[in-house]
This record gives C-alpha cells, sequence and structure tokens, in this order.
C-alpha cells in the first residue's frame, strides 16, 4: 500500500486504502469530516458522518458532509441492519463506554467495519508505566490521566481477543509505527503489539 | 395607519398583489377532511429563472402567520420580506441560481383561499364554511402550484416551524420530487403543549364579542383584542426565558415607579401589547383558527401505522435539520426523533443543533452558524446532482 505523506493523516490515508469506490460509508466519531471528506474526494463514496460534538458537525455540514450529532454508545441502535457497506470507527473505540456492544453494532450496520485506535502495548507507553510510574502521554494520547476522554485503553492483543469473543473475522489488519508507517505484515501480533503506535482492522462478521 | 393596514390586507385576501393560480371546477382539491375544495386560489411569489432543465427551483414554506412575500416587502406592513436575510441575489439561497417559490399556504389570509376570502358559492366570505385543511391539504395545493409551474422535481423544500412541516409532509408524500429537505426548528407532530397553546389562543379570539361567531367582515367589525392576545401569548413560546431576560429584565416603561395599577409598567408587557396590536393589522382572525388547527392535526408517524421510519422508506431525498438549544416550542428532541427516524429509513441526513439564547424565533434571524449549514448543505447537494453551475 503506497501512502503519500503530503495528504491527510497516514492512518486516514491507510483506512481509504480498504475502502472500494463509490462505497457507502459510515464514519463513526467523524470529527470534522476529515476522513469523510478525503473518502468522498477520492473514492467518491456516498459518506455519513456520526459525531458527539455539535461543533464538529456544523463544521461538517458547512463544508457539505452529511453529519449528525450522536453518541457511539447510544445512537448505533438506529441505523438498520447491512446499512452501509463500511463502518469506520477512527480513534474512537477508546472514548466508548462499551466498546464491546459498540463492536456489535459496527458489525451489525456495516457489511465491514473498519476499527483504528492507539495501541496500550507500545513500548513507550510500557516504558512510562514500568519505569516511570506514570501513565503515559504521548502524541497520540495527548491527555493527563484525569481529563481524558478516553476510558477503554486496550492493546492489540486485548483488541484480536475482544474480536474472537464478538465472533469478528479479522479480514485484514495492520500497525503503524511512531511515524504513521506500516509495520512488516510478516511481523508476527507480539512484535505489533510492541512496536506498533496505534492499529487499524479490518473486520467481517 | 392601522385601519388602513386592515383595508389593504382585506384587499389581499381576495386580489393579491402577488401572483395567483385559479383553480377551476375542473380541478377540485380534496382535503384530508372528506370534504373537496373548489375552485380555489393560491397566491404565491417567485424570485429568479427558473433553468432551462427546470432543476434550480427552491420551494419555501412558510410558518404560522408568514406569507408568500419571503423575500419582497409586505404589501400590508410595507416591512421587508419575513426571509430576506436567507433569500436574494447573492445570499445564502441565492436568486440568481435558484428560482425560489413560496406561496401563501391554503386556508392563508393574503390571497390563498382562506377564511377571509369570498365563498364563490355564496357571493360572502367563507368564514367558518370554509372546511378546516391540514398540512397535507397545504402541500397538495403547493404540489399543484409546482405542477402548474411545469417543475417535476425541487431542488430543495425548506421551511421553519409550520413550515419545516409541510417539508416533512412533502417528503414523506412526494420523495422522488424532493432532492434536499431542510426542516428547520420543527417536528412530526404538534405535542400537547403545543396543542394547548394553540387552544388558548383561539379561545381568546372566539371569546371576543367582535368575533360574530366567526361573520365578522360581514358585520364590520374585527375581534382585535381576542387575536392580540391569541398572539402575545404565542409570541412568548417563540422566545426564550434567557433572551427575554437579556433584553427586558424587569426595566419598567417610562416610569420611574410602579403605578399600582393595570397600565403596562414592565417593558415586557408594552412589547407584547405591541406585538399583538401590530400582528391584527394584518392577519386574519379566522385564519389564525385554521393555520393553528392545521398544526395541531400534523401528526406524520400516526399517518404511517405509528412508525415515522415508514413515513420516509426507501427515500432519496437528501436531509438536513436544524434545531435551536433554546427551541421550547420545537426542542432538540423532537428533531432528534425525525433524524432516528430517518437514519431507521436509511436516509441521507444531516443535523445541525444550533446553540442561541434566541428561541424558536432564531430560524427567522440573522444566524451565521445557520447560514453556513445551509450553504454547506446546498452546496454539496448541487455538486451531487451534476449542478456544477449551482456551486
Amino acid at each position: 500500500m503506497s501512502v503519500n505523506s503530503n495528504g491527510p493523516r497516514i492512518d486516514l490515508q491507510l483506512i481509504a486504502g480498504f475502502i472500494r469506490p463509490r462505497a457507502r460509508v459510515l464514519d463513526v466519531g467523524c470529527g470534522d469530516g476529515e476522513l469523510l471528506a478525503y473518502l468522498e474526494q477520492d473514492k467518491q463514496v456516498d459518506g455519513r458522518g456520526v459525531e458527539i460534538s455539535q461543533r464538529g458537525v456544523n463544521e461538517c455540514v458547512a463544508r457539505g458532509l452529511s453529519a449528525i450529532q450522536g453518541d457511539a454508545d447510544t445512537d448505533l441502535v438506529f441505523y438498520p441492519d447491512k446499512g452501509f457497506d463500511y463502518v469506520i470507527l477512527s480513534q474512537t473505540l477508546q472514548a466508548t463506554r462499551n466498546p464491546r456492544e459498540v463492536l456489535k453494532q459496527l458489525l451489525r450496520i456495516g457489511e465491514r467495519a473498519i476499527v483504528s485506535f492507539p495501541n496500550f502495548g507500545y513500548w513507550r507507553v510500557r516504558f512510562s508505566l514500568l519505569f516511570r510510574g506514570r501513565m503515559p502521554v504521548t502524541r497520540d494520547l495527548p491527555y493527563s490521566w484525569y481529563d481524558t476522554p478516553n476510558i477503554h485503553f486496550c492493546t492489540i492483543r486485548d483488541f484480536v481477543a475482544l474480536c474472537q469473543e464478538v465472533g469478528a473475522t479479522v479480514e485484514s489488519a495492520m500497525a503503524l509505527d511512531r511515524d504513521g508507517h506500516p509495520i512488516g505484515v510478516s511481523m508476527p501480533w507480539w512484535f505489533w503489539n510492541l512496536f506498533g503506535q496505534q492499529a487499524v482492522f479490518v473486520l467481517k462478521r | 395607519m392601522a385601519a388602513e393596514r386592515a383595508r389593504i390586507a382585506n384587499n389581499e385576501a381576495n386580489e393579491p398583489s402577488s401572483k395567483v393560480v385559479r383553480f377551476g371546477e375542473d380541478m377540485p382539491l380534496k382535503l384530508d377532511s372528506g370534504k373537496v375544495l373548489s375552485p380555489f386560489q393560491i397566491a404565491y411569489q417567485t424570485y429568479g429563472e427558473l433553468n432551462a432543465a427546470r432543476s434550480n427551483a427552491v420551494l419555501i414554506c412558510h410558518a404560522l402567520t408568514g406569507d408568500q412575500h419571503v423575500a419582497n416587502d409586505n404589501p400590508v406592513t410595507g416591512k421587508p420580506g419575513w426571509w430576506e436575510v436567507l433569500i436574494g441575489p447573492g445570499k445564502v439561497i441565492d436568486t440568481n441560481r435558484f428560482f425560489v417559490i413560496c406561496s401563501n399556504v391554503l386556508g392563508g389570509c393574503l390571497g390563498s383561499t382562506g377564511p377571509a376570502t369570498i365563498n364563490p358559492h355564496t357571493g360572502r366570505p367563507w368564514g367558518l364554511d370554509m372546511p378546516v385543511v391540514t398540512i397535507g391539504d397545504m402541500v397538495r395545493a403547493q404540489v399543484m402550484l409546482v405542477d402548474h409551474l411545469g417543475i417535476d422535481r425541487l431542488f430543495s423544500v425548506i421551511g421553519g416551524s409550520m413550515g419545516g412541516m409541510q417539508v416533512l409532509q412533502w417528503a414523506s408524500s412526494h420523495p422522488e420530487r424532493v432532492h434536499t429537505a431542510l426542516p428547520i426548528a420543527t417536528g412530526a407532530r404538534h405535542s400537547s403543549q403545543n396543542i394547548a397553546f394553540h387552544e388558548v389562543g383561539r379561545q381568546a379570539v372566539m371569546a371576543d364579542p367582535d368575533w360574530r361567531g366567526g361573520r365578522y367582515i360581514e358585520a364590520g367589525t374585527r375581534p382585535e383584542k381576542g387575536l392580540a392576545v391569541a398572539r402575545m401569548a404565542a409570541h412568548i413560546t417563540y422566545l426564550s426565558e434567557a433572551a427575554l431576560h437579556r433584553k427586558f429584565g424587569r426595566n419598567l416603561q417610562d416610569r420611574a415607579a410602579l403605578t399600582f395599577g393595570f397600565d403596562a409598567d414592565f417593558q415586557i408587557e408594552s412589547y407584547l401589547r405591541h406585538q399583538g396590536m401590530s400582528f391584527v393589522d394584518r392577519f386574519d382572525a379566522n385564519s389564525y383558527l385554521y393555520m393553528t388547527r392545521a398544526m395541531d392535526y400534523f401528526d406524520l408517524a400516526a399517518d404511517h401505522g405509528g412508525r415515522l421510519a415508514d413515513a420516509f422508506r426507501g427515500t432519496s431525498t437528501r436531509f438536513c435539520l436544524v434545531s435551536f438549544t433554546s427551541d421550547w416550542l420545537f426542542p432538540t428532541e423532537e428533531s432528534r426523533s425525525i433524524v432516528h427516524a430517518l437514519n431507521a429509513a436509511g436516509a441521507s441526513v444531516s443535523f445541525v443543533e444550533i446553540e442561541t439564547d434566541r428561541g424558536h424565533d432564531a430560524f427567522l434571524l440573522d444566524e451565521p452558524e445557520l447560514f453556513s449549514a445551509i450553504d454547506g448543505f446546498l452546496r454539496s447537494a448541487a455538486r451531487a446532482r451534476g449542478l456544477e453551475e449551482l456551486s
């Protein structure tokens, strides 16, 4: 997969790489619509966004994207089964109250679910906790423990276990290093878990 | 001044200064009540030019006490059109690009058939002989107008409050004719509390001895006091506690101390009295009864077995809903339940909630966030429809 360092964030480009042109896409936690705008331009998708902050939604709509204010934990139930080809949860899983339920909803609504999240098994995170005795603050996890919106961290291995538990098939997966570059696919899970700063999973029910 | 306005308003009811289309007995309008209205007329305004493909038409639906004069001076009050902040050359709804249509709704009082117009069967004003009309009936009449103008598919149907109800009705009854729908500060049904406020208004009108059982035009009287009270009560619901407090507080009106009487001691009293009195100059009391009734009867889910999602099943219309944080007449929850129904129906929907303390009336005011949402939504819809010349 080739990525363009001048385009949007590399993890967004990676997600886009998994999506076929003109697909129906729901982006849960779409923020100000950066990924949706990219997907509409690059893949001509029929895109919709859900975002918890009204400011983000209003920005999306003003830039011509279809978005609504909503909470991943409570509002996904309103979407019909298989309503979308892809449902994306980008850097949002760790901020949900019930990641297991959210994941099940994603798999119900979408033909495929694409989930990206910061890997709490990343060595710098482990290092910080092990040697400094402090909760980690990194570029991907820029919050102090007391004011973070992130309440359910997991490692890549934890996530793989959760996928098994809800009966999801991992169709493809990718770990990104500190610079956002993909780590070789031939590497074993433990290597990803230690050196991946974030991960992107494509799941099927 | 007031009498002159009343005289102009009476003329406008039968012979509007705007455009008007008269549907003869060959084109009867079947009403939800089961009655048939024929012949009848619809008064309307248009702005801009219909393009060759007939694809740039935007229908604006007015609210309870609005009219067709959305972007020109009102012939009765002389004031600017009620949405001139939004509609006009170079504005968000750009009349250089769009062909904008706005009709006086059925049952209204500025030229569409309503209780103040002459009943052709009797030669006297309809009064309460006019059949009760619904939001569905208003939309049915608008469909005939749009047919008359030779337009198959509207690029957008836009409206706030009662206008938003018409937008929802259009999108539900004629999804193939509505490319985009913008219901603003509205609901898919009128709540019990809303019906209660309307009932207070209607009772005020009918309690006025000058109402004369609805035959006041022939009697040469006008139920001004009752209608003014109705307007005063309704006007409170259009504002918010925060905005009222900011504007008026407990400030006294043109006096230094309380009078220990029932004059308008407080500024808010004086303001409401002014709102009430200026309303009676331009609006017909019976029309107010009919318009409020139409809103009360509106319940889109009930028309679809109680499931609102079924009202939009299979729709390809793109929706954008807007609500305001301080609107207690149509609170955000009303919009959110429509959004959920549209999601369940698999529809394309955007939903913007705008933070403001100006209450329900915010949709008529200069709200930059409202304008940028409408602008972004219409531009992207125009691109999606291949109307590059519109974007």
